[in-house]
């Protein structure tokens, strides 16, 4: 099971919360091959990275294997203030996950 | 009279315990699973792509914003972010029209986000980014030229 893979900062600014995020995982496409053995590396990628404020879903992202290793991701929520929770969880190919919840500031 | 009784709270009792492993996060409904677009990522042609994920791969020009590099110098991770002031946003899909599988990612909005979304991707070589926003007034489209120096996809 993978875990602290998940970084989050939020940050209410404007009248949105402006959502960052960084998440560690090779993001393997499946289509490189193993220098000494010439052998295809497998894919390896997260899916779905799903996202919650204050407990209510906001947003699913859908990844294929075209996105970068240790993937970012930022976007804005409308609304919102101070202290409210994001929780940003992932889950990949291979069925492992991970998630973390951070206070905005 | 009896039997009947025993029955409905046998059966009331296997709901309850489904209910409990569904809460529990043991069962994952299946409109959850079934929502990533295998579909729409299997596609080889841009605009296969496009209808798998959309429906449609006609699209109206314009509204939206890609920001990204000029020059890619490495294709392993092109920063690309998609703005759109196109109001009641549904989804949003970036695509490049000359990777193995055009379609990189998308975006379901559920709550109030504003037209905005910001990641890296990958470039196999020069092409364009294409972003789809799919909104209540319709599905609109905008493209850019990214020239890529080393690419990213294989190896």
């Amino acid at each position: 099971m993978a875990s602290n893979t998940v970084k989050i900062k939020a940050k209410a600014a404007g009248g949105r919360i402006e959502v960052k995020t960084l998440i560690k995982h090779v993001m393997e496409t499946g289509l490189r091959k193993d220098k000494k053995t010439g052998e295809k590396i497998p894919a390896h990628f997260i899916k779905e990275v799903s996202c919650e404020h204050n407990g209510k879903p906001v947003m699913v992202a859908n990844w294929g294997v075209a996105i970068s290793k240790n993937p970012y991701l930022s976007f804005n929520i409308l609304g919102g203030t101070k202290g409210d929770t994001i929780k940003i969880s992932w889950v990949d190919n291979k069925g492992e996950s991970d998630s973390a919840v951070e206070k905005v500031k | 009279m009896s039997i009947k009784r025993r029955t409905f709270i046998k059966g009331s009792a296997a709901t309850g315990a489904l209910a409990l492993a569904v809460s529990a996060g043991l069962l994952v409904p299946k409109s959850v699973l079934a929502a990533w677009p295998e579909n729409a990522f299997k596609q080889k042609e841009l605009n296969d792509a496009i209808d798998a994920l959309f429906g449609t791969s006609k699209t109206e020009d314009g509204k939206i914003e890609i920001s990204a590099p000029e020059i890619a110098e490495n294709g392993a991770v092109v920063p690309i972010s998609v703005t759109t002031k196109i109001p009641n946003v549904q989804s949003i899909g970036v695509f490049v029209s000359k990777n193995p599988q055009p379609l990189t990612c998308s975006y379901d909005f559920q709550g109030t986000l504003d037209g905005f979304v910001s990641t890296r991707i990958k470039m196999g070589e020069t092409s364009d980014i294409i972003a789809v926003v799919k909104a209540e007034s319709g599905l609109f489209s905008t493209k850019k030229t990214v020239k890529v120096t080393i690419g990213g996809c294989g190896g």
